[in-house]
């Protein structure tokens, strides 16, 4: 191909981006880049899907089952102690990742979709009654609608949905007229999976605290790609999945606002989540604890604080400006593509690009591009009601991290030329 | 490098890739046979592919035990299409048991299995065509693509009244 694009900037960023943005640095701490898949040398667009891992990682967790594998908050011996301060350091390093205001504000969970259900079953199914509504967008992730649905079955509360435009951004005039009081709840991704749309969160939940209505963020796609501060979002809860910020999968944070959980029911019962437990009656420990029954993945967690620090040191808005530079750079490019079709035009938009092309189904394109050493994900991204919304059945998306360069765009944009040469 | 290399021996991702895409394989997922709502079907069920959001209704027309038309709907990806499209034209006018026998030898096929020599006896000759969708056993996640058409069928078959699906 032999167009010639001028290299598009935000506000000058491009320049320096480049000065402050060491991205080959970058990419030598992230040992998985240098696989070659089906003899070539791999390009991974699916960050989205999940982030590859920093050599810091991948050390901090091999370090403690080498070194100080033990259970934690238990016993007195040496190894215990290493372990329980390791993993309450992971605590108090999330705490000021999204700024937090306690660290009791922190609970460790599996991911984000375990997260979302303890805001459901331990928040909503306690406070909701028949005929009370829960207001989700039309963009959500299955794992931020089906837990809802059954908070539903149990309370008799309803889902409503928050309608989009065809860009992908949520109307918020159409939210506006829906938060009626008896919306109890507000379930709204921070960042979209599927097209990549940054929502005006601290609007949303500024209209709906002035509603009376409490909000659950599913944060999965946030913080790897933008600076998180839940004080200044107001949020009551956000979900956190550790694997798409560069952490170990198994590991993930719930936040909420401390009055809240400490109203909550406890979610699992069990070791660590009490006071005293006698047969007859047993003493909740105060959050977190309340929330973490059993042994954790406490080196997921350990790896997990450290993702959060390398993101930091890396600077999360640098990291933001380079995947907006590499959307800049992809959309146009991808766009001269004769039959392709990107979803997903917002203004405020995250490394995404969902798209479609020709007639060929996705899982086609996914498995050419795949020969090629290329991977994107192929489908329909936990999103079902959205391809509906959007009209598709599926899409294929490449979805950028903290390092992925031009040239891995450029490769993309051959491998799709591969994929009209074999489906014409 | 500890992780095996998906790129074995002599064989090319080119050679893979055309071997999954072959043109038969192309030629019948541009112009797929059979892919009509059947108004007077005795049988049907409905398949799905939760991985993709794939979908596929199959309609049966039986006569005693015999398929005597068989046509399909849906939305699928190459492999789904051409797969539901060649199964159609191969199982017309086969016998229920013919038909349950060739989905065994399929499944084996795309697995990349031995069919078990018992099947193989019963199966019916004209199966090689079939055989052109054995590429896929080189890409597992699409496995399920070729043999979604095949299972919904054998529903149909069996008239199941859950939809099926692959998982």
């Amino acid at each position: 191909m032999s167009i010639t694009l001028p290299a598009t900037s935000v506000d000058g960023l491009i320049s320096g981006v480049s000065r402050d943005y060491d991205i080959e640095r970058i990419r030598a701490d992230f040992p998985i880049l240098k696989r070659t898949i089906r003899g070539k040398t791999l390009v991974y667009l699916d960050t989205a899907a999940t982030a590859q891992r920093p050599l810091r990682v991948i050390e901090a967790v091999d370090a403690f089952s080498r070194g100080y594998n033990a259970n934690i908050h238990r016993a007195v011996h040496h190894l215990s102690v290493e372990a329980t301060e390791a993993f309450e350091g992971a605590r108090n390093i999330l705490r000021g990742f999204i700024n937090a205001d306690s660290i009791r504000e922190i609970i460790f969970t599996r991911g984000a979709t375990e997260s979302l259900n303890i805001a459901a079953q331990c928040y909503a199914a306690s406070v909701l009654e028949p005929g009370d509504v829960i207001l989700l967008s039309n963009l959500e992730h299955h794992s931020n609608i089906v837990p809802w649905q059954m908070v539903c079955e149990k309370t008799g509360a309803t889902i409503k949905v928050i309608p989009i435009d065809d860009r992908g951004e949520i109307l918020l005039d159409e939210y506006e007229k829906l938060l009626t009081d008896r919306v109890k709840i507000v379930a709204v991704q921070h960042v979209s999976n599927s097209l990549g749309t940054i929502h005006p969160l601290k609007k949303i939940v500024g209209m709906a605290h002035r509603a009376g209505a409490v909000v659950v963020v599913d944060g999965a796609q946030g913080p790897p790609h933008l600076k998180v501060d839940v004080q200044d979002l107001g949020c009551d809860f956000y979900a956190i999945s550790g694997h798409k910020m560069y952490g170990p999968t198994g590991a993930g944070v719930l936040y909420g606002k401390r009055e809240l959980l400490e109203k909550m029911p406890p979610w699992l019962g069990g070791g660590d989540m009490i006071k005293s437990v006698t047969f007859e009656k047993t003493i909740y420990a105060d959050p977190p604890a309340k929330f973490e029954a059993g042994t954790p993945n406490i080196a997921g967690v350990i790896g997990l604080g450290v993702a959060a620090k390398y993101l930091e040191e890396a600077g999360i808005e640098r990291i933001a400006a380079h995947e907006r530079d590499l959307l800049d750079y992809a959309t146009p490019r991808l766009e001269t593509i004769d039959g392709l079709r990107i979803f997903g035009k917002a203004a405020h938009k995250s490394g995404v690009v969902s798209f479609t092309l020709k007639d060929i189904h996705p899982h086609d394109i996914g498995t050419v591009l795949d020969t090629e050493g290329i991977a994107v994900r192929t489908g329909h991204h936990c999103t079902q009601p959205l391809m509906e919304r959007l009209g598709v059945a599926a899409t294929a998306r490449a979805s950028f991290g903290m390092y992925t360069t031009r040239q891995e765009i450029d490769r993309l944009v051959e491998g799709l030329h591969k994929v009209i040469e074999v489906f014409g | 490098m500890s992780r095996r290399d998906t790129n074995q021996g002599s064989y090319s991702p080119a050679d893979e890739l055309s071997e999954l895409y072959r043109e038969i394989i192309l030629e019948h997922s541009r112009a797929p046979r059979n892919k009509r709502i059947m108004a007077g079907a005795t049988r049907c069920a409905e398949g799905f592919n939760p991985l993709c959001g794939d979908r596929v209704t199959m309609y049966l027309s039986m006569e005693k035990d015999v398929v005597r038309d068989i046509s399909f709907m849906g939305t699928g990806c190459a492999i789904c299409t051409a797969s539901a499209s060649m199964m159609t034209e191969h199982l017309k006018g086969k016998t229920d048991s013919e038909a349950r026998s060739a989905f065994q030898q399929f499944q084996s096929k795309v697995r990349g299995e031995e069919a078990k020599r018992e099947t193989a006896s019963e199966a019916v000759g004209d199966f090689d065509r079939l055989e052109a969708l054995a590429g896929v056993k080189r890409f597992p996640m699409r496995v399920k693509c070729a043999t979604l058409p095949w299972h919904t069928m054998m529903a149909a078959l069996d008239q199941r009244d859950q939809p099926v699906s692959t998982e």
